[in-house]
């Protein structure tokens, strides 16, 4: 659209204050923060002396954020694993055209509504090796006639799987509750944008009802996938409140997330140059994530 | 219709599974203090006992009050920043605006922790820092590119020629912005107002970093507070879940549909 000059003045002035804002309170404050990290600050009082790359080689000699990175990448597997497959099994049996469906959609996708504080207090509750499901079980077996206390350490647990802790399946578990309905709804909506006609040409040429998922619809759901891998793969990168509440780092810091030691070492104790080193992985880790699917995503629009 | 038997079979266990947790918050919330033993912490209660919601209500009402005031106002600013920006970005856009509209959105995504430490010392230094107003300027900022993007997608969906005729008409950008696209933008108004109210309300870390005294916190920190005491029921802290989640979920079940499109529109395409 053809703009006049006074359009033009009215439309950059009142487009500055968000722009400023962004750029200072995002931009700038990573630059900031980066200019943090080069730095000897440790204690209340800003130091900015320039320390070089001295907070990135600790970091990455320090064992417990090795520890919180093996945790990150088999949260990260999991619980992707679990949302995407989960969330495309409950997209296709919701596609059925079903009585009852906006009950069970609506059930599905609430706990997405839900504080992750909120589930953080409930699924504590749950695998609390004290209370919740050790206590079920124990129960149950008494039902049919077994004495004997279940005594699992949930996520006190100190077993581990190779570098993989045991103790971050409760976790894992909280956090697809409330993002396999996400994830489902993220592929209802691409289903049912897939035009009837042509699982009908299909089912024509006699394909059975697998068969069109298999080989029509999946291969159309491509692009979700992707999206999905992505939003949750960036939102496990930088998990906190759940973990934070549900369980902190955790003996031996068995459930120990970057986030967490971020937060610990800039506002516990007070080793602000190192807090920032910690931040700045994590942005990192979740720009190579972002930066290539924004790029594409807006790419596609214009 | 054997198939639809086994259909309806498979979605009932996951609702079952899906409503857990639910059970867990109702069930151990309704229990008196004397009924919470090991034997029967699955059971139903004998019958209803408010004591733990009286209890709870009571540690967390003034944090309540503050989430609403934070909140409230925060989601509102933010809105209509978004309606503007969403509406200049859509249909006034000039030579870098899909730039700049890129670099706002990567905004929404990057780990807040990389601009936490500069974040605290900018509100202490402009006396913000520990106070609900310094926690609705953080929201209001963070939230310019959900809010942005949710208009803008909002309104590429509306014709140029809406814009050309008003102009016609001899109406300025004002003009159509207040006449028109207001207008007809309400339903991205639900839209951004349940996804901001939703995330606000739910927000744990910018509270938890930027607030300290118990009379200023947000409910999400007060109530992890509770969770994380030795001395706190397990009944209390779940009637003090049960209390945080009322405002969402009354939201999702009235405007849920408003929700579900926040929540599509987050995955960037609209």
């Amino acid at each position: 659209m053809k703009q006049s000059r006074k359009e033009r003045t009215i439309v950059i002035l009142t487009i500055t204050p968000s722009v400023v804002a962004v750029g200072v309170f995002v931009y700038g404050f990573i630059a900031w923060s980066i200019r943090v990290s080069l730095s000897d600050w440790i204690g209340i009082r800003p130091d900015y002396t320039f320390a070089g790359l001295k907070n990135f080689i600790s970091l990455f000699k320090s064992v417990r954020f090795l520890i919180d990175i093996y945790n990150n990448i088999f949260f990260t597997i999991l619980f992707l694993a679990i949302c995407v497959g989960g969330g495309l099994f409950l997209a296709i049996l919701l596609d059925q055209f079903i009585k009852g469906e906006g009950i069970f959609r609506t059930v599905y996708l609430f706990p997405l509504a839900i504080s992750p504080v909120v589930s953080a207090v409930v699924w504590k509750w749950i695998f609390s090796p004290k209370v919740g499901v050790n206590v079920l079980l124990t129960n149950l077996l008494s039902k049919i006639g077994i004495e004997r206390t279940v005594e699992f350490g949930w996520y006190t647990s100190t077993a581990s799987f190779g570098p993989f802790n045991i103790a971050l399946i409760p976790i894992i578990i909280a956090a697809s509750w409330g993002f396999v309905g996400y994830v489902m709804a993220m592929y209802l909506a691409a289903l049912r944008g897939i035009p009837a006609e042509l699982k009908e040409a299909a089912r024509v040429d006699g394909a059975s009802e697998f068969k069109i998922y298999m080989k029509v619809i999946l291969p159309l759901l491509k692009p979700i996938t992707l999206s999905a891998l992505i939003i949750l793969g960036h939102i496990s990168l930088k998990m906190f409140d759940l973990v934070y509440v549900m369980t902190g780092r955790g003996p031996g810091f068995v459930t120990d997330f970057p986030s967490i030691f971020m937060y610990e070492t800039t506002f516990a104790a007070n080793k602000f140059s190192q807090g920032a080193a910690i931040s700045l992985v994590m942005l990192l880790m979740v720009a190579v994530v972002i930066i290539p699917y924004l790029t594409m995503s807006l790419r596609r629009e214009t | 219709m054997k198939k639809k038997i086994i259909l309806y079979f498979v979605l009932i266990i996951f609702l079952i599974i899906f409503l857990v947790p639910v059970y867990v918050l109702m069930v151990t919330s309704l229990k008196g203090f004397e009924e919470v033993s090991l034997a029967s912490m699955w059971n139903l209660p004998k019958g209803l006992n408010f004591q733990s919601f009286i209890s709870a209500f009571d540690k967390l009402k003034g944090n309540f009050l503050n989430s609403l005031y934070l909140t409230i106002p925060a989601t509102v600013i933010s809105a209509l920043l978004g309606s503007w920006n969403g509406y200049i970005l859509s249909k006034w856009k000039f030579r870098g605006s899909d730039i700049i509209f890129t670099l706002i959105l990567f905004g929404m995504f990057i780990p807040y922790q990389s601009i936490l430490i500069p974040l605290v010392l900018v509100l202490r230094s402009i006396g913000l820092y520990g106070s609900i107003p310094g926690l609705i300027v953080t929201h209001v900022i963070y939230g310019i590119p959900i809010v942005t993007l949710i208009f803008r997608n909002y309104y590429a969906g509306v014709q140029d020629e809406i814009v050309e005729a008003s102009k016609i008409d001899g109406s300025n950008i004002f003009g159509t912005y207040f006449h028109i696209m207001l207008r007809i933008a309400i339903p991205a108004f639900v839209v951004a107002i349940v996804w901001q109210f939703t995330s606000i309300w739910n927000e744990y870390l910018f509270a938890y970093v930027l607030t300290h005294n118990p009379r200023v916190q947000p409910i999400t920190v007060a109530l992890a507070n509770l969770a994380g005491s030795e001395y706190v029921e397990w009944n209390v802290q779940m009637a003090g879940a049960l209390i945080i989640t009322i405002p969402p979920l009354l939201i999702y079940i009235f405007l849920g549909r408003y929700f579900i499109k926040g929540l599509l529109a987050g995955s960037v395409k609209g």
